[in-house]
């Protein structure tokens, strides 16, 4: 596969090491009252959608970014490459 | 009927006229007692044990396709129960056992071939590691040998040891792993849940679940409503998407795993060999072609197909360990869907859904478990119980804090 | 020696004959012959035993979907089974023997399988063969093993070398007969990056196998009048004996170059072959088709082979199939193949024709009919021909040609799991579906059967792939013939009529597996092996499939097909390694020592990647231990040093550097003052440990992290997930620095005296206490990192400088530790020390133990949020009786402690129900005189002092010992401080 890196133009995907679900971006509240539950959803259940999947891949052998990718688990096909933290910074994620 | 060496004869000498379906093409009923959905190793053996050791009547398998086409069909058809943990290994001691009795059970040939799996060590934590789980079988009545290098080039003696960028120190070897035909375990448990009442209706897609006030009813088909008093999933590498339907999410991702095979060889190779410092596992069938795997292809994917790099790594993993394989031929590649869970260990339970059973999440480890799997998710339906070597396969111990995590690698499917 | 049948013409040089072994008789053939060729010339049919019935067989094809004409080739340890003689380039020199056979090729013992046919049908092995139980892996197996397989592996390393490259193009076209050559022009000329590969060893395709024209030449030599205009573009790269094998996610294929396989041995310094990895925007397939034999009683008789490879045969080769052929056809091709024999003087005893209105000719006979049977034990004599009004007439023959119409090679568009459809002019499959992206078929492969068709369908599929604008530029006459076929896939009636050569699959079989209730055609190839040959069914599915659907009352599209997978046909596993093997199985990573480490004698160990000294013998020591165990009482008694490079070391920089630690550990480190080291432990989100280390703080905003070497890269990783999509606001910037510094571990009481000779500032412990870290000098100047940290519970420090320095700071320290007797100390004695210390390393961080199991839960801060809190607090991670890390000593202490033994109450029994726990680390103890063990066990911290019994049944062990604590030397830490 290619992955074209928002930064670096098309790179293969051999460059990169997969994480899984971008949701694992949206790290749940620790102090909410629900946080046992919250994080046991968030570190153990998935969509796994068969279809468009937004997921994260790590640019190891090259720029050391974090990458949300728009995938299709059907076919491959890849729709969109983001920068992680530009996507966490659209879920509100700060410091 | 009965399949015998007589038979076969019998019929040669007949015209073969007599040989009937070795399993019916039914008709759905209205409603059965239990439906299992999904005709792979497991669902089938789901329904033989079901008929044959728990009394079950009124049982049906739904397959959307053919049966066996999932990955009963496509494995590399390796047998063990060489596993660590408390969770696992009695279980897959139990999984081995049933292998060891099943043709008779069955009648039905599937060439279960105890020619022993090796697993090759090649640094001291290794080894270490190693003991520990030898230790653990042997401990479980399972059967363990550690072997020293001598042994094993007496076994492979065009094994690389002499140019070995990762040294082989020794091997933990299990003898009575093996390797099975797996076409013909469905079929063996297809033809043995037939001749036992069983209805398997190919062909019929479970597109939706009947739920009211929490209770299964029944399940929307292809083939129109079947109602059900309950209903086990059994169906692998499409787990997430069928229970999806009775909006539940699952701690689970689809990997695809690829597997190759060579072109027909006289015999090389006895038993099964993994190589522990690259990606890479071996077998020759009785038809002669070396059957070889390596790691999964690391990503989300129901797309049955892998690519290069994989392919190249496993090859590179095969020539570091066999240089001697470099001018046999791969014939082809294919890849299956897996339900890789969260700690990379099954879950055969109930849901939150009365009535409706789970079965799921064998990462690559299914096929061995078919036999085991298969009885205890039917131990499960009936007696709405856990069997006792299938207690710890359940929903909550992710929530609970009770993973059972071989490869000690936590909570990324592709890892496990 | 004659070649009886060779003909005039052909694209062979006669005036370079070469010399070949077959079975260890001696022929001669020509260059530009295939070994199939040349033995055909040289009138030898027999090549061949079929997989089950060994069955006689000769070649079907003369190409590359070959099921029966397969050979060993060479011998020693280049012995290459399962070759095709039909696509093997024959050399001078070259050695070929036949395979799957007990005797001699002629007389095979085995063939008695043939007679038994009617026991060993399809499936037969699924019914019987089970009593009594033991006799399967002791006596019917190895018989079956035995039996199966074709050729034989020489088992001697592969002595070749191979290669793997990357190319980058516009368009790649895949074949170069007339449909891929006029693609590779039409983008070639437009100025396009192309690839243009082909399988065989001359581009053309079938118009090397024709002998109709292209504008006002052969169509052979306008194929090489177009190679040549290719050749003289430099945007075009010609890639001949390419076979493309597979089309792979996003226009990245995979081609195997065969650059030696046509010489006896590799030029030196010359791979056997190359695994080019071609990356395009788009394809052109241009793979041409294959034609399909007639099923029909004994069909598969050395001679009868595929009418187009009888043309090819004679037009490119110039070899007759025998000197007595007919032809057995549905469509018009077949006469085409009885014309061009006949113009080359070769009798056509007949061209049998299943069609009424065949077209009639004035050089040979038609005959409305079927070849119902044929006779010949190890070639065909006779075949018998029932005609239209019932009588059988005998044909006298030595080849038989069979056309049954041809299959569009759709192969390489099922690879990414497109499904083809089906063309009912033309009786086949043709491309369907989705193709892989940016795919476009031309050609046969399409569909298009005549030449011009297949000139058009390649430039349009070029300028198609490419964007090409205007008119479509006029293309040179060719020959335009439309498909004139009769669907005919079996004669009714046979049964052992052959489908699938290779595997032995008969009508019969087929019949019988629809009988038995195997009516899917996954279930049909699975149970009868159809298409399951060397050639994926390239020559025997579609025959199957028809019979499948005739007897289900369907259609051969609803009956569909099976899936072609890659490669497109068999590749070498070598060339799939390329270099990867031996030492270069993996890249090693040396340590900035390791030159001197080297020149010291050490032994050195595989540490992931890495090379690292495990121990350095001294002359006289003949075990490891006394290296060892002396290395390990040096370094306690006085000062040792040990290269600690490996280890991750991970700079962490910027004003929220402390907070981001803070959730990077679990433990606090927001308070660390400037100039002092932590021992941090990481979870994982799970709340299991991922790793533990050191970090340091050298200023407010500059934090260092080393981790283990294991995990130097998951690690990074994990810190550059956490910071980049969790806290991607943080002020704080990550760079790995492992290879940046080469980093040493002085260790023992004389360590500070010691570095006191090389450093330039004060050590003392007022100066620099336990824990301190700081960027300092050495050797007047030198800039350089000291960190006061102990793994092996001695005074100790760990000094890292530029690694370019590493080498010579290593010499600098012996040197200035000769008065000390400085000792080097490997991996061992490392490891020796940090278990008489009780510290955790990989054995213990396994992947599965939280900081409770470690002895280290209260490090958890509840004060904070760290990655893998929450879920740490779990039930089930936090119960009564978990794991706990204690020290294990044996009651007798010459008795050994293994690591890997489990645990078991001392009287209690002894299985897994009862198991207590398991030794993770073991080692002798120098120090203490006796082994000593690292366990996890039940409620471990409550169990100190109690008497348990170890066992390991693997290795049959079975001690009593006691639990102490893991701390087994200078418990209170006073060494360390000093």
């Amino acid at each position: 596969m290619i992955i074209d890196h928002p930064l670096l133009g098309p790179r293969d995907s051999s460059e990169f090491t997969y994480l899984g679900d971008a949701k694992l971006i949206e790290r749940p509240d620790p102090d909410a009252e629900t946080a046992t539950r919250d994080f046991y959803e968030y570190a153990y259940l998935r969509d796994n959608p068969a279809g468009w999947h937004e997921e994260l891949w790590f640019h190891e052998a090259g720029d050391r970014s974090w990458l949300v990718v728009t995938r299709n688990t059907l076919t491959h096909e890849i729709s969109k490459v983001e920068m992680a933290r530009d996507v966490a910074r659209g879920k509100g994620r700060s410091k | 009927m009965r399949y015998s060496g007589f038979q076969v004869i019998k019929q040669a000498l007949s015209g073969h006229k007599g040989w009937t379906p070795a399993w019916r093409d039914p008709e759905p009923q209205p409603h059965y007692d239990i439906i299992i959905i999904g005709g792979g190793g497991h669902g089938l053996a789901t329904a033989y044990y079901l008929a044959k050791e728990f009394g079950g009547k009124r049982i049906a398998v739904l397959e959307k396709g053919w049966i066996g086409g999932g990955n009963v069909g496509r494995n590399t058809t390796i047998i063990r129960s060489n596993y660590l943990l408390d969770g696992n290994e009695p279980f897959y001691e139990f999984s081995l056992k049933l292998w060891e009795g099943l043709e008779q059970d069955f009648n039905y040939n599937a060439m279960i071939s105890q020619r022993g799996i090796l697993n090759l060590i090649h640094t001291d934590a290794q080894r270490d590691a190693f003991i520990r789980r030898g230790n653990a079988m042997l401990l479980n009545g399972a059967d363990a040998e550690m072997l020293t290098t001598a042994q094993i080039k007496k076994r492979y003696p065009y094994l690389n040891t002499e140019d070995a960028r990762f040294p082989i120190k020794g091997g933990l070897a299990q003898h009575r792993g093996g390797t099975v035909r797996h076409d013909a375990v469905a079929w063996g448990y297809a033809r043995g849940a037939d001749s036992r009442g069983v209805d398997i209706i190919q062909n019929c897609e479970v597109t939706g679940f009947k739920i009211e006030n929490g209770t299964v009813l029944g399940v929307e088909t292809s083939r129109g409503f079947i109602g059900a008093g309950k209903v086990g999933c059994a169906v692998a590498g499409s787990s997430s998407r069928l229970m999806s339907k009775a909006n539940m999410r699952l701690p689970m991702e689809s990997h695809v795993l690829q597997a190759f095979v060579s072109e027909g060889l006289k015999p090389v190779m006895a038993g099964v060999v993994t190589f522990g410092a690259g990606h890479f596992y071996c077998s020759q069938s009785d038809k002669g072609g070396l059957v070889f795997g390596g790691d999964l292809d690391g990503y989300n994917s129901y797309a049955q197909r892998g690519n290069l790099p994989v392919l190249e790594d496993v090859c590179e993993g095969g020539m570091a360990i066999f240089p001697a394989f470099g001018r046999a031929r791969l014939l082809r590649m294919w890849g299956g869907v897996m339900d890789m869970s969260m700690d990379g260990s099954p879950i055969i339970d109930k849901t939150h859904i009365d009535g409706l059973y789970f079965n799921g999440g064998w990462c690559y480890g299914g096929f061995k478990a078919t036999p085991a799997s298969g009885f205890c998710f039917a131990h499960l339906l009936a007696k709405d119980a856990p069997h006792p070597f299938a207690t710890d396969y359940r929903f909550d111990r992710f929530e609970k804090g009770r993973m059972i995590d071989e490869k000690g690698v936590g909570n990324q499917p592709n890892l496990h | 020696m004659t070649q009886k049948n060779r003909l005039d013409g052909g694209q062979i040089d006669t005036a370079i004959p070469m010399n070949f072994k077959f079975d260890g008789k001696s022929y001669i053939g020509y260059q530009g012959d295939t070994l199939a060729s040349a033995l055909l010339a040289n009138g030898v049919r027999l090549m061949g035993r079929s997989f089950k019935y060994h069955r006689p067989r000769g070649v079907l094809s003369a190409g590359s979907e070959e099921p029966n004409a397969l050979v060993q080739l060479r011998s020693g340890a280049r012995q290459e089974p399962n070759t095709r003689a039909t696509t093997t380039e024959l050399f001078d020199g070259l050695v070929a023997k036949s395979q799957n056979r007990l005797g001699s090729l002629r007389f095979d013992a085995m063939a008695i399988n043939d007679r038994f046919s009617n026991f060993l049908t399809a499936g037969f092995y699924y019914k019987t063969f089970m009593w009594p139980k033991a006799f399967w892996e002791k006596v019917y197996e190895p018989i079956i093993r035995k039996a199966a397989g074709l050729g034989s592996l020489s088992l001697l390393d592969d002595p070749d070398v191979y290669d793997k490259g990357f190319l980058h193009c516009d368009l790649l076209v895949i074949g170069a007969g007339p449909a891929g050559l006029m693609a590779a022009l039409t983008a070639g000329r437009s100025g396009a990056n192309v690839i243009l590969a082909d399988e065989d060893f001359t581009f053309g395709g079938r118009l090397n196998s024709e002998t109709f024209g292209i504008g006002d030449d052969a169509g052979a030599v306008w194929a090489a009048g177009a190679v040549a205009e290719l050749a003289s573009l430099p945007n075009v790269r010609l890639m001949v004996r390419t076979t493309v094998i597979g089309a792979f996610d996003h226009g990245i294929y995979g081609a195997v170059e065969r650059v030696s396989d046509h010489v006896a041995v590799p030029d030196a310094g010359k791979p056997r072959q190359i695994l080019w990895r071609i990356y395009t925007q788009r394809t052109v397939l241009a793979a041409g088709a294959i034609e399909r034999p007639i099923a029909f009683e004994n069909n598969d008789r050395p001679g009868i082979m595929l009418g187009s490879a009888i043309r090819t045969y004679a037009n490119r080769y110039g070899v007759a199939a025998d000197k007595r052929i007919a032809i057995f056809t549905n469509n018009d091709d077949g006469h085409r193949t009885a014309a061009d024999l006949h113009a080359k003087g070769v009798k056509i005893a007949a061209v049998v024709d299943v069609r009424a209105d065949a077209p009639r000719s004035m050089d040979f006979e038609v005959l409305h009919g079927q070849v119902v049977d044929t006779k010949g034990r190890l070639g065909l004599t006779f075949a018998d021909v029932k005609l239209a009004d019932g009588t059988i007439r005998t044909l006298d023959i030595g080849a038989l040609g069979m056309s049954g119409g041809w299959n569009p090679n759709v192969h390489m568009t099922c690879h990414q799991r497109g499904r083809p459809t089906w063309n009912a002019d033309l009786a086949a499959f043709v491309p369907g579906g989705t193709l892989p992206d940016g795919m476009i078929v031309a050609g046969a492969a399409n569909g298009d059967m005549s030449t011009a068709g297949a000139l058009r369908g390649g430039a349009q599929a070029a300028r198609a792939a490419l964007g090409l604008k205007g008119r479509l530029p006029k293309l040179p006459a060719a020959e335009d013939a439309p498909v004139n076929l009769t669907p005919f896939w079996y004669v009714e009636g046979c049964s052992r009529a052959w489908l699938d050569q290779q595997n032995d699959v008969t009508v019969k079989d087929v019949k019988l597996s629809h009988q038995e209730g195997f009516r899917s055609v996954e279930h049909l190839k699975r149970y009868t092996t159809l298409g399951m040959a060397t050639d994926q069914g390239k020559t025997s599915n579609m025959g199957g499939l028809a019979i499948m659907a005739e007897l289900a009352g369907k259609t051969i599209p609803q009956v569909g097909t099976t899936i072609f997978r890659p490669p497109y046909t068999p590749t070498a596993i070598g060339v799939l390694a390329g270099r990867h093997r031996g030492q270069d199985f993996h890249p090693k990573r040396l340590t900035p020592s390791h030159t001197w480490a080297a020149e010291q004698g050490a032994v050195f160990v595989e540490v992931g990647n890495w090379m690292r000294a495990q121990w350095f013998p001294k002359e006289g020591e003949s075990h490891w231990r006394e290296s060892v165990d002396r290395e390990v009482l040096a370094t306690r008694g006085s000062v040792g040093v040990c290269d600690v490079t490996t280890l991750g070391k991970i700079d962490v920089q910027g004003v929220d550097s402390a907070d981001f630690l803070n959730k990077i550990y679990c433990n606090g480190f927001a308070k660390l003052a400037v100039g002092k080291v932590r021992y941090g432990l990481m979870l994982r989100e799970d709340g299991i440990a991922l790793d533990d280390g050191t970090a340091g703080r050298l200023a407010e905003d500059h934090f260092v992290v080393t981790t283990t070497t294991a995990n130097a890269l998951p690690v990074y990783r994990h810190m550059e997930f956490v910071r980049q999509c969790l806290f991607p606001d943080m002020d704080v910037q990550l760079i790995s620095t492992t290879e940046a510094w080469a980093q040493y571990a002085v260790a023992g009481p004389n360590s500070r005296k010691l570095l006191e000779k090389i450093v330039d500032q004060d050590i003392s412990n007022d100066a620099f206490p336990f824990m301190a870290c700081a960027n300092i000098t050495i050797c007047g100047g030198l800039r350089a990192r000291l960190f006061r940290i102990s793994f092996s519970g001695e005074l100790a420090f760990e000094i890292a400088v530029p690694t370019a320095y590493g080498d010579a700071l290593m010499r600098k320290i012996m040197e200035a530790g000769a008065e000390f007797d400085v000792t080097p100390y490997g991996t061992e004695a490392l490891g020796v020390m940090r278990m008489e210390k009780g510290h955790a390393t990989g054995n213990e961080l396994n992947g599965t133990t939280s900081a409770l199991n470690l002895g280290m839960g209260r490090m958890v801060s509840t004060a904070k949020d760290s990655i893998g809190s929450v879920l740490s607090r779990r039930d089930g991670m936090n119960a009564a009786d978990a794991l706990m890390q204690v020290g294990i000593k044996p009651l007798d202490l010459g008795d050994p402690v293994p690591a890997g033994a489990h645990l078991m109450n001392a009287d209690g029994p002894v299985d897994a129900a009862h198991d207590q726990g398991y030794v993770t680390s073991a080692c002798y103890s120098p120090n203490l005189g006796h082994a000593i063990g690292l366990a996890f066990i039940k409620d471990g911290s409550n169990r100190i002092g109690e008497k348990m019994r170890l066992v390991s049944p693997l290795t049959g062990v079975d001690v009593a010992v006691e639990i102490v604590s893991a701390h087994f030397i200078d418990p209170k830490g006073e060494r360390l401080r000093a």
